[in-house]
């Protein structure tokens, strides 16, 4: 009984330590993998904007998973509307 | 005076504070309310607005705040005995530290958990938010000079903390990449980190490293702030999670780690204080202490830095308004007592007062180094620990606090040279490396311009420093009394802090002002100047808004009877 009290107050303080570990960092690292993201998005759209993208056959195939981020991208891109003639989301 | 006495009623004191003032101002001035909705659940987007648990948000708030600064201000101030650093230290934390913590959380977390700086620009005006700009770059500068300064005379003064300095590095590496990967759970994770860290500590006394004494005509001290600003440079460009993060982890365990020695050695050995409670025989060139005690302790009795951390990350993670109080006003009094260890640290820790005389021999000596040999001693008379290896310890604990400081500094400030690129369409300086060079650029400027060509005299800067520090709490407690006015509350909490701070902060800067032209220092007196600038500005801003405020509210007043 009191061995699994201590690994039950053990899992907790590592439960807080790790809060206390990722708190302050939490924002600039979503921000990082955001910028990470963004890059992934533009070659994944690159061949509809006009620059050629030797991948092209597979990231065709990303397309319609990203479609959803795709909206919040250009507008932080600074687009107001969808580059793209193809599909025009706004 | 048996430093076990101090050491309690200092912590008493701050510990009555806590549970008796803070409350009066959280329930009677702030009115903080448990079930106002705060913008962590209003805006909860589990990125930067995440609701915390109070003793998590505590922890982050502490060690964020806590770092070299309070360390090396009381170990300064000292200087002038330690009855006035000690009323310094205890009474601004109680009345102005813990204040304008809470209340730079609560202001925030009543407007959208905006940063001060934004807030300045909303409450008070534009212009003030400009100035502010120029106050946090100011700040930024100085804090990064003195530090490189501080840290390139500890690795001189002691040669076996080198070994475990730079090799915290790579433990942080490792435990940065153990933790991001998820390869152990963080709680095995950290005692293997301080396992290593504290092996490597062990280690340094055996390995001892000094620079050669000039190369290429560069002192070793030059040396040595040439290469932390190299590694400055090149850590701020890493992401965070790689370094950054791990490392600012591994100095909270520190922290703790640190004051619990301390302390415990403190209560064992009862030192007694050599050091003169008023010195009446200062060094000559001792600055008179009112107002330059007032700045030379920023960290650790009011620092504005805190306010950046409060409104930037604190508040947005505000479970409960409530909890300000806590978080705020109890993180202040952790900072507090690291000044407090400290100041017993550099004034118990010698045999004699000879001895003390001597590492305090004139102004601007002694500081963290003689907290390092003092706090040593104590150690090694308490928990018996061999000195040197105290020494190190400690030195070690200085270091990483101000290496890491170095780090957020430098990314901050290429932040800002980064968004002037931007607002001034320079191209080339919106990416990130020749932003970060023109930041080390303008360090190493202000190291070697203040310091002379070995850098060595950088510490002379402090005070200025803290002045820059305090201007920065001046502006985030009037931002704090107009919200205060605004809402028809009493505002004498934090105007008479404001008052007080701007009063010695003017006076501090005159007195410097004159110095630095007696001795023809152009350098310093131009960069007193541009402070001095500033404090006014802030001083005829602070009177303009709350005269204008007061007009505002008797017109309502008349104009509804």
């Amino acid at each position: 009984m009191k061995i699994r009290a201590i690994v039950e107050w053990l899992k907790q303080a590592n439960e807080y330590a790790t809060n206390v570990y990722n708190a302050p960092y939490r924002s600039a690292i979503a921000r990082a993998k955001r910028d990470e993201d963004d890059l992934f998005m533009l070659l994944v759209f690159s061949e509809l904007m006009g620059v050629p993208n030797p991948a092209s056959y597979y990231t065709l195939e990303l397309q319609p998973l990203l479609l959803e981020r795709f909206h919040e991208w250009h507008l932080r891109m600074g687009m107001e509307h969808s580059p793209l003639d193809g599909f025009r989301c706004c | 005076m048996n430093a076990i006495l101090l050491m309690l009623l200092g912590l008493g004191a701050m510990f009555l504070g806590y549970v008796f003032y803070s409350k009066f101002v959280a329930e009677k001035i702030f009115k903080l309310d448990p079930n106002f909705r705060t913008p962590a659940h209003e805006f909860e987007d589990g990125v930067d607005f995440v609701p915390t648990n109070k003793y998590v948000l505590w922890g982050h708030h502490f060690t964020s705040v806590a770092g070299a600064a309070p360390i090396i201000g009381p170990a300064i101030a000292v200087i002038w005995g330690w009855v006035p650093a000690f009323l310094w230290v205890v009474f601004g934390t109680i009345f102005f530290a813990g204040v304008h913590d809470a209340g730079a959380i609560w202001a925030s977390n009543r407007n959208k958990a905006r940063s001060i700086g934004a807030l300045t620009g909303d409450v008070v005006g534009k212009r003030s938010q400009s100035l502010f700009m120029i106050v946090i770059f100011l700040v930024l500068l100085m804090v990064n000079a003195v530090f490189a300064t501080a840290i390139s005379g500890l690795l001189i003064n002691f040669p076996s903390s080198v070994v475990p300095v730079w090799g915290a590095i790579f433990v942080a590496l490792i435990i940065g990449q153990f933790i991001f990967r998820k390869w152990m759970n963080l709680g095995t994770v950290s005692i293997l980190g301080v396992i290593a860290l504290y092996a490597l500590i062990y280690t340094g006394p055996s390995f001892p490293i000094t620079l050669p004494e000039t190369v290429f005509g560069v002192s070793d001290n030059a040396q040595w702030i040439i290469i932390l600003f190299l590694y400055a440079a090149i850590a701020s460009l890493l992401p965070v999670w790689m370094l950054l993060q791990p490392r600012d982890y591994i100095n909270g365990l520190q922290l703790f780690i640190g004051l619990i020695l301390v302390y415990g050695a403190v209560l064992i050995s009862g030192p007694e204080l050599v050091a003169p409670a008023f010195n009446t025989n200062t060094p000559e060139g001792t600055p008179s202490l009112v107002p330059l005690l007032f700045v030379t302790i920023a960290c650790g009795a009011i620092s504005g830095f805190h306010g950046l951390v409060a409104s930037g990350t604190t508040s947005k993670q505000l479970d409960k308004e409530t909890d300000a109080r806590f978080v705020g006003y109890f993180g202040a009094i952790g900072e507090g007592s690291l000044s407090l260890a400290t100041i017993i640290a550099a004034t118990a820790g010698f045999a004699t007062l000879a001895d003390w005389q001597a590492v305090y021999h004139s102004f601007g000596q002694g500081g963290v180094s003689a907290f390092v040999e003092g706090g040593a001693n104590i150690l090694n008379n308490g928990i018996g620990l061999d000195v040197e290896l105290s020494q190190t310890l400690l030195t070690v604990m200085a270091v990483l606090f101000a290496g890491t400081t170095m780090d957020t500094g430098l990314r901050l400030q290429r932040y800002i040279f980064q968004e002037w690129g931007n607002i001034y369409n320079i191209k080339w300086m919106e990416k990130a490396a020749p932003a970060t060079l023109l930041a080390v650029a303008s360090c190493l400027l202000l190291a070697f311009g203040a310091g002379g060509a070995d850098g060595a005299g950088g510490l002379l800067i402090w005070p200025l420093f803290g002045t820059t520090n305090q201007l920065l709490a001046g502006l985030t407690l009037l931002v704090i009394t107009t919200m205060l006015v605004k809402l028809g509350r009493p505002m004498y909490v934090t105007l008479v802090p404001l008052l007080f701070l701007l009063v010695m902060t003017i006076y501090a800067l005159l007195i410097q002002l004159m110095g630095f032209y007696q001795k023809s220092d152009w350098f310093l007196f131009g960069l007193d100047l541009v402070v001095l600038v500033a404090a006014i500005w802030i001083a005829l801003e602070a009177a303009g808004t709350l005269t204008r405020l007061r007009r505002e509210i008797r017109q309502s007043t008349q104009s509804a009877e």
